[in-house]
């Protein structure tokens, strides 16, 4: 690499840790030897660092980054794993490929941050892999900061699988700026006793259009799965979430949960589908449209707050 | 005429004069009339059903709860035409028979609502809860009833309102012990506050200064909390003979 370029990589990575503080990152991450991490702007890789017994190998690709994350067996990763993605550029496409494998009684925490604050026709597309072994254990959170102008399509993909007493928790937040156009389609097939909860949080704006599959297939006897999806929408934005569990053993323990508060002329859809092919599975759903509940309303504007603050206050709770 | 140096006629705090309300065809309240004097402690007594809530709601302003005929006056000015929000912003406020719960909103916050900043562990030490227990958990369904009762009732403390709303602070499955409540009242009434405090209990009622009771959205006896309690024990309530206020 000539000097030229490695300056170059030092701006971008610059001006992406400073929009990654901006989203409310942490920028001391970058300099210390005990986290891992991994950043790319577009498909740049700015940074990466691994540890012992969690290797993280990541190569550019002619459109975004190809990544492979191994905990290995028995490591119990104490730092959580930084993954930071983004274009800084109002356009471009970045397609993230992840591979990620936790071994058996590993576990690991990763917080990513993906960031597109200037996005006017960004295209982000996520497709990940995540194998997770006997008795491992993996949370993931993810947020995403859109900027101001909604010109930007998130197409996140994964799929996932869950060995015998592994646990998976996900949580993908997307509540501040615009979401532009979100198309989520995750899939997690649970083994015998595996614990899984996929959380996500999504606020829409003006036109933003949100689509939200997540699927739990319960395979192993005593698995357990929840979907927990909270959608807030104002103005003209749409949304349509798909919860899906599958009940396919016995003891398995499915629940969907999913609530969407419209405002405006927003239009929001619940689809949850339920399929138990074992009787001695159970799997429940609850889902719950509308407008902010009138009681939570009175009830705090009978503590002095205006209608208007009333809704943010029960809008930002349910998002939290 | 009034002469100089005249004592101004003392205006009350709350005035109900004359209200009847109406959901579609059916009559909750009957040309109901009371009002209440600044740091009053008000016990409002009545059978199930007799229109103790519903009034709570005329008072508060609720949606879909304005008088059909007859008016509502707080501090001397009509408050009718107000929303719920700009009664409290007046010093209006009340504690919900059962109140609702909220996701993602913690305790800590749910009591500093408008007051950010505020330590309120207080409040929650004087409903019986330890603040420490307490602050970080989310008003949500997680709280038992008792619970989440006790909480509604801080709230109410932490806003130190000119008049208190409490309805049925003492119902509920997990039971607020008759204690604690006097307690509150009595902080209440510390505080300058006024309470119009609906209940059941006789034993609640008697800690008052005036009590009253309702029957078929009507007054039928008013006066000294033993007053009221002899009256309806002995069910003489001439509105109903006695039947509805048995139930007391
Ligand atoms: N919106 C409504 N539409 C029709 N009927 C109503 C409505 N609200 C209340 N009622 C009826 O009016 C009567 C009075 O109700 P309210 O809730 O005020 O009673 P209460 O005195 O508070 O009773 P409780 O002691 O059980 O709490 C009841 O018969 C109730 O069913
Ligand atoms: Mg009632």
């Amino acid at each position: 690499m000539s000097v030229t370029e490695r300056y170059a990589l030092m701006y971008d990575l610059d001006a992406l840790m400073k929009a990654f503080g901006e989203a409310g990152g942490d920028k001391g991450i970058l300099a210390s030897n005990e986290i891992a991490h991994l950043v790319a702007d577009g498909h740049k890789l700015l940074s990466m660092r691994s540890l012992e017994g969690l290797e993280v190998d990541a190569r550019e690709t002619l459109t975004g980054i190809s990544a492979k994350v191994t905990v290995k067996e028995g490591i119990k990763i104490k730092n959580p794993v930084h993954l930071c993605f983004g274009i800084l550029h109002k356009k471009g496409t970045q397609k993230i490929r992840m591979d990620v494998k936790l071994e058996k009684n590993s576990s690991a925490r990763f917080i990513a941050h993906c960031i597109f604050p200037k996005a006017e026709k960004v295209k982000h597309i996520m497709d990940a892999v995540v194998e997770l072994g006997e008795g491992a254990e993996m949370r993931y959170s993810e947020t995403h900061f859109h900027g101001l102008y909604g010109g930007i399509e998130v197409v996140p993909k994964s799929v996932v699988t869950v060995a015998r007493n592994g646990r998976y928790f996900t949580d993908f937040t997307l509540i501040t700026g615009r979401v532009g156009k979100l198309d989520i389609d995750y899939s997690v097939e649970a083994g015998e006793n595996a614990v899984t909860e996929l959380t996500a949080r999504v606020f829409g704006h003006a036109n933003d259009n949100i689509k939200i599959k997540e699927k739990v297939i319960l395979a192993g006897e005593n698995s357990r799965g929840l979907i927990k999806t909270r959608v807030a929408l104002e103005d003209e934005a749409e949304a349509e979430v798909t919860g899906i569990t599958e009940g396919n053993a016995a003891g398995a323990r499915g629940h969907v949960d999913c609530m969407e508060i419209v405002k405006d002329n927003a239009v929001a859809k619940a689809i949850p589908i339920v399929n138990v092919t074992n009787p001695l599975a159970k799997v429940t759903h609850e889902a719950a449209i509308g407008s902010v509940d009138k009681r939570q309303m009175e009830t705090l504007m009978a503590h002095g707050l205006t209608p208007e603050e009333a809704v943010d206050v029960i809008v930002k709770g349910i998002l939290k | 005429m009034t002469s100089i140096g005249e004592a101004k006629e003392k205006v009350p705090l709350l005035e109900i004069k004359g209200v009847t309300f109406h959901a579609g065809d059916k009559g909750i309240l009957n040309e109901f009339s009371m009002s209440m004097e600044v740091s009053e402690v008000h016990a409002l007594l009545g059978a199930n059903g007799t229109g103790k809530s519903t009034l709570a709601y005329l008072i508060m302003g609720c949606e879909g709860y304005s008088p059909t005929s007859g008016e509502i006056r707080f501090e001397g000015k009509a408050i009718n035409d107000l929303r719920i929000h700009e009664r409290a912003q007046l010093g209006i406020t009340m504690a919900w028979q059962e109140p609702v719960r909220f996701e993602g909103i913690s305790v800590r916050d749910y009591l500093s609502l408008k007051q950010e900043g505020t330590d309120s562990s207080g409040y929650l030490e004087m409903v019986g809860l330890s603040a420490e227990l307490y602050l970080g958990r989310m008003v949500d369904k997680c709280l038992s009833g008792g619970e989440r009762k006790r909480i509604e009732l801080a709230s109410v403390l932490a806003l130190h309102p000119k008049l208190a709303i409490l309805d049925e602070p003492d119902s509920g499955i997990d039971m607020l012990s008759t204690r604690d409540i006097i307690n509150v009242i009595n902080i209440f009434r510390e505080n300058g506050s006024s309470v119009l405090l609906i209940t059941h209990r006789e034993e609640i009622a008697l800690i008052s200064d005036k009590a009253s009771q309702i029957c078929r959205g009507k007054i039928v006896c008013s006066g000294s909390p033993h007053e009221v309690a002899e009256y309806y024990k002995a069910g003489k309530c001439l509105v109903c003979d006695g039947k509805v206020c048995a139930y007391v």
